[in-house]
């Protein structure tokens, strides 16, 4: 009777560690693409804000990544000597800045169908910080021959980590609502040093500041906003600006420390 | 004989089954597998040794030696229920084997559910009480404890103070858990003194358990001094009781002087699983003190009865 006992215990505790699926999982299909939803803003109108995130005084040099735990990472970094992105910059500007209207838009802005690709290729995250709308796909590619996890941890949305361990696998994953620390950190559990950020809001009126600091918000309607700039190290600032219709505003301009300690 | 040495020998493995959790949380590899009981979709046995990179290394590791470390339970229980005659031990046989499953189940659950800190907590808790039970498991089946060479020391103060002491310290394996997975480690980045000062200038959840696990290690430090010093002051011809007291007082000290360099080295991966380990030992140490202060109240009617088969009773080995 006792051995009997015994001897269920032993096959439900065999069943508990090793039940489950059996060969290689099945990389799941892409998604499909819907037609564009309707402009939001009237063309004729439509004004566009731009400028340049500036970093004051000297950009420090990035931490650099030891890809020694994976020698799939290695091979495909192989003759580089890869750092993080914390920060890049060129002739003074400051890239990866996700500027986004903060405040000041009426109604609500249709999200697009085309999907925001994410991609990880070569042990790292590209791009490294992008803005998508909600609703609005995130296709999350694994362009690399190791395995990768998507480790999503943001406040408002539902966290998610996702597998992908077969090259060319491809995970669509949406936001529901916009986030309310507006950025959304992305880290692979596996590979400790990639890490990715999205700016997640509820319109389309964002833009990723290139290395040069320079960004353009295009297509928004005339009227006053409060603009915010969040770079991952370096915080978040606000500028307040106020556009007239066709008008073309150049001059919204941040400029940005060196966060204490960075690197 | 065999028994216990197999005892011994799951103690052992559930030691080295602690280094590896301690490595998950150490590397931050917890959701390196993002399935479970699957990983990365292929059954856990069947998971390629290739893929074993980076923080999968040591997640989908902790795994594979928690799998072992049941098996292992399994058939300790099942030995236990074959031979030994006494039916509490039988039962604390079934009791590490419920430990083992349930304790499987929360690292699944914690995984499933992102980390979150009361599962993780507990997770921790659970695998301190499951490798006490195959230590207490080892100690009842040892020669010492089924046919002790002389009568038991009678010590009342002796069982108050070493239970204190062996509670003080699981409360404290408690807290630095919480405290661990709530990402409060450098809660207070200096050490010995707490942002410059005694006490924190502010208070926040993180602080507090931090704050909460230094006081715990004062009053743990404290305790020790009390069981080893009373030890080795009322006992000193003790052997049994003297070598553990005197192990417990370098396992305190080498945890304190651990703990130091965890802030110092910022969280060293290899000093923050060393934390964990010897805060393992310090309770498995404590709790053999203990049970050993205690083993006078199993009688020594119970202790001739309790002979494992083919062993010496108490009472043959007296005569």
């Amino acid at each position: 009777m006792h051995l009997r006992l015994l001897a269920v215990l032993l096959v439900l505790s065999f069943g508990v560690v090793a039940c489950g699926g059996g060969s290689e999982p099945p990389a799941q299909a892409p998604a499909t693409q819907e037609p564009a939803a309707a402009p939001a803003v009237d063309p004729a109108t439509a004004a566009t804000v731009s400028g340049k995130i500036t970093l004051e005084g000297t950009p420090p040099a990035n931490a650099p990544i030891r890809m020694n735990a994976d020698p799939a990472c290695v091979a495909a970094n192989k003759g580089q000597n890869p750092t993080q992105e914390t920060y890049v910059s060129e002739g003074g500007g400051l890239g990866n800045v996700f500027v986004y209207v903060q405040s000041g838009l009426n109604g609500t802005f249709p999200a697009p169908t085309t999907p925001i690709v994410f991609d990880q290729q070569a042990c790292r995250y590209h791009p490294h910080v992008f803005g998508v709308q909600v609703g609005q796909p995130v296709e999350i590619l694994n362009s690399d021959s190791t395995l990768h996890n998507i480790h999503a941890t943001p406040k408002t949305n539902a966290e998610f980590n996702t597998a992908q361990p077969i090259k060319g696998m491809k995970t669509t994953h949406t936001f529901t609502a916009k986030e309310a620390d507006v950025v959304v950190p992305f880290k692979c559990d596996v590979h400790g040093w990639m890490n990715a950020y999205a700016g997640v809001l509820d319109h389309p009126y964002f833009a990723v500041s290139k290395p040069d600091g320079s960004f353009s918000i295009p297509n928004l309607p005339p009227g006053s906003y409060t603009l915010g700039a969040w770079h991952e190290k370096s915080g978040t600032q606000t500028l307040q600006v106020t556009v007239a219709a066709k008008e073309s505003k150049t001059d919204a301009n941040f400029t940005f420390k060196v966060a204490a300690g960075a690197n | 004989m065999w028994l216990h040495r197999y005892a011994k020998f799951v103690s052992a493995a559930t030691v080295l089954l602690i280094v590896a959790g301690g490595l998950v949380t150490s590397t931050g590899s917890g959701l390196a597998v993002p399935d479970w009981p699957t990983s990365y979709g292929w059954n856990m046995f069947t998971f390629p040794m290739k893929h074993m990179v980076g923080g999968i290394f040591y997640e989908h590791g902790h795994r594979l030696i928690a799998s072992g470390v049941g098996f292992l339970t399994i058939i300790l229980a099942a030995w236990l229920w074959k031979a030994e005659s006494r039916r509490w031990m039988r039962m604390l046989g079934l009791i590490a084997l419920g430990a083992v499953c349930l304790q499987g189940l929360l690292g699944g659950i914690t995984v499933l559910y992102f980390l979150p800190t009361a599962i993780s907590t507990a997770h921790a808790g659970l695998a301190q009480i499951f490798f006490c039970l195959t230590v207490a498991i080892s100690l009842f089946t040892s020669r010492g404890w089924t046919a002790p060479a002389h009568d038991p020391v009678d010590d009342r103060a002796l069982r108050t103070v070493a239970t204190a002491t062996t509670a003080f310290i699981y409360l404290q394996i408690i807290v630095g858990a919480t405290m661990r997975h709530s990402d409060a480690g450098l809660a207070i980045p200096d050490f010995p003194l707490i942002f410059g000062g005694i006490l924190p200038p502010e208070w926040t959840p993180q602080i507090a358990v931090h704050f909460a696990h230094r006081v715990g290690a004062l009053v743990v430090t404290l305790a020790i001094a009390a069981t080893a010093g009373h030890v080795v002051y009322h006992h000193p011809e003790r052997s049994e009781l003297r070598r553990p007291a005197l192990t417990l007082a370098c396992l305190v000290l080498a945890q304190v002087t651990l703990g130091a360099f965890v802030i110092w080295s910022e969280k060293n991966v290899a000093i923050n699983t060393a934390h964990v380990v010897v805060g393992a030992l310090t309770l498995a140490t404590s709790l053999v003190l203990t049970l050993r202060s205690h083993q006078v109240r199993f009688g020594r009617t119970a202790l001739a009865a309790a002979g494992v088969r083919g062993t010496l009773t108490a009472s043959e080995a007296r005569a």
